[in-house]
């Protein structure tokens, strides 16, 4: 060790590091400083150049420069993607399919992760194996021959098409849930059963709870996947009643080919409680996403 | 007789309620869902969709007809399909970018800054949007207006601004897919910085505070110490790059509808399979975006492991000169 400190003193690179002058370590963070600013300027101009433009009308739209802000706050280009481009419809039925597939993940995520991580049998290692075989799949590509199933059994252009999908080929979530449950120590169960719990027992009342931070990392995860999720609904859903958010806004390109103004309020519209879940819940997403993709 | 066979029944009740019984009870119970969803919607069209790749078949598989490998002939041959592979390339490139940035980035944000979670909050947001709205945000931004039901977008009208010429971005298939891939990065870069800060922040403090006191500087500090710690990170990064370059989709289908040379794989696979109705070739397509997907995994595996097993290794003989000292 002091071998060492003497070698980079006498390198002299070090010490000349040590004696940084403040005004060097101004710049550097100077320098930190303007790049961030670039990157966030890169995010915020494409998107503040939507929230203006959506509310100018038609004709400011066409006669002024993009940052130019509009005379007055002009809703009507609201009100008409809210309800002639189908966005509040479109919100409705995401939230129907987001709140069903949610629960049934959650149900069935659960039960699959106790079993396979609490039951060592053979059984439940090749069932294991099965699901972990499935995550290889391309899941777009796959829709090629899906499709053909879900037309069977007369699933095509209704709802339960894509939840159905949701819930049956999620198998990130049952990842987490094992690995979560890894974490939660197996003396917990067997204390229970010296009292005499039945294993249902210790799914609800010793499972379930313990599993709750990884419910809501889960949820997170699913909401945001469901939300921003397009072919699905664009290739199960093409009835215009059953659009949701991203096939009501894609929906907007026809119709409303060359009023941007309207396209503009209907993205802001949609980002919006995107914006407000992320501000709420910002820590927990980011713990999520590093805790969900560990193992993919 | 009949006493003996009650006390079957009993026995078999009773072993339902011990612990081996209700092991495989629950098994059967809680499985019984979850695996009938998985076979019906991974496992049998994972299945058809090797036998349709032989096969030549439109959408409701009247008169299959068997063709051998003339389908993967096409994939490979056909230039109208072998060109989305070049497309895949521009996405590869654009995500190593993107791997670069993400790790400037996130280097800044573990550093000691003020608005250290304003800024990571800005350039993750975009990853949470819907991509659809991100889609049709580029679709606007690179927009060059005609006078008559356009007008320029914000790019081309900052370039008016300083005096420049409005460029037709979108429809020009010598730059169209830098556009896309631009777009591309600035959506999912905020999930690579997040992803890094996380692998950034779980080293272990004290190594940073001794190299402090061994006079390392910044660049040290990230090549000696950063760089080996979060390189598993890295590799499973770079894998998911591969992985997503394949198998881009949304930002060109919206944007451009896949015209001006901006098909990619995927695109042309669901064109293939839903427009064509050719459904024996698009599955001989699925099978082979699934294949090189498999090869990446698996080359991910080997070098994850052995990444594994030297930490492993390296934790072993520290732990034994600890012994040692000891």
């Amino acid at each position: 060790m002091i071998n060492k400190k003497l070698g980079s003193n006498y390198n002299g690179k070090s010490p000349a590091f040590r004696e940084s002058t403040p005004f060097a370590r101004f710049l550097a963070k100077l320098a930190m400083h303007i790049f961030m600013w670039l990157a966030v300027l890169m995010v915020i101009i494409p998107l503040l150049v939507v929230i203006i433009g959506s509310f100018k009308t038609n004709k400011e739209f066409f006669n002024t420069e993009v940052f130019t802000l509009p005379d007055k706050l002009n809703i009507a280009n609201y009100k008409e993607a809210f309800i002639g481009g189908k966005v509040l419809l479109g919100l409705r039925n995401t939230l129907i399919i987001i709140v069903i597939s949610c629960a049934g993940t959650i149900i069935t995520g659960t039960m699959t992760a106790f079993v396979l991580q609490r039951f060592r049998t053979m059984l439940s290692r090749f069932i294991k194996a099965a699901f972990l075989l499935a995550t290889l799949l391309p899941n777009i590509s796959m829709q090629v021959t899906v499709f053909q199933i879900v037309n069977k059994m007369g699933l095509y252009d209704s709802m339960l098409a894509p939840i159905i999908l949701y819930i049956g080929t999620d198998i990130i979530s049952i990842t987490i849930f094992i690995q979560f449950l890894n974490n939660i120590s197996v003396s917990l169960d067997e204390s229970a059963i010296v009292d005499g719990a039945s294993y249902p027992r210790i799914y609800f009342s010793i499972i379930l709870p313990n599993l709750l931070p990884a419910i809501a990392t889960v949820l997170i995860i699913k909401f945001v996947g469901i939300y921003n999720d397009f072919y699905t609904a664009q290739l199960y859903m093409p009835s215009k009643k059953l659009g949701v958010v991203s096939t009501a806004l894609y929906r907007f390109i026809g119709p409303y080919g060359a009023k941007w103004e309207i396209i503009f309020a209907g993205i802001v519209i949609c980002i919006i409680p995107t914006l407000i879940m992320f501000l709420a819940l910002q820590k927990y997403i980011y713990n999520g996403l590093v805790s969900g993709s560990v193992k993919e | 007789m009949a006493k003996n066979k009650a006390h079957k029944k009993q026995s078999f009740f009773e072993w339902c309620r011990g612990y081996t019984g209700q092991k495989y009870i629950i098994t059967v119970l809680f499985l019984l869902v979850p695996l009938a969803l998985l076979i019906t919607f991974t496992f049998v069209p994972a299945a058809n969709m090797f036998v349709y790749s032989f096969q030549s078949r439109d959408q409701f598989g009247i008169n299959p007809e068997w063709v051998g490998f003339d389908n993967y002939k096409t994939v490979f041959t056909d230039s109208d399909y072998l060109s989305t592979f070049k497309n895949s390339l521009y996405y590869l490139f654009g995500s190593f970018i993107q791997l670069g940035l993400a790790l400037i980035i996130a280097e800044i944000l573990c550093s000691k800054i003020k608005f250290k979670n304003f800024y990571k909050a800005t350039v993750f947001f975009p990853w949470m949007m819907n991509g659809v709205a991100v889609a049709l945000i580029f679709r606007s931004f690179f927009m060059k207006g005609d006078g008559i039901t356009n007008t320029d977008g914000a790019l081309n009208s900052i370039i008016t601004f300083f005096g420049g010429n409005a460029v037709s971005w979108l429809s020009d298939p010598k730059i169209v897919n830098f556009c896309l891939v631009f777009a591309s990065i600035w959506r999912y870069i905020g999930f690579d910085i997040v992803m890094f800060i996380g692998a950034i922040q779980s080293i272990n403090p004290d190594i940073y505070e001794a190299a402090e006191l061994d006079g390392a500087n910044a660049w040290q500090r990230f090549w000696y110490i950063i760089f080996p710690g979060i390189k598993p990170v890295i590799g499973l990064q770079m894998i998911l790059a591969i992985k997503g370059a394949m198998s881009v989709f949304e930002i060109p289908y919206v944007i451009t509808n896949g015209q001006f040379g901006t098909t990619t794989f995927v695109i042309k696979t669901i064109e293939t399979a839903f427009g064509y109705k050719k459904v024996g070739l698009a599955s001989a397509m699925a099978v082979v975006l699934l294949i090189i997907i498999i090869i990446v995994t698996i080359v991910q595996k080997l070098l994850f492991n052995e990444e594994a097993d030297n930490a492993s290794m390296k934790s072993e003989k520290l732990f034994k000169k600890k012994k040692e000292l000891i």
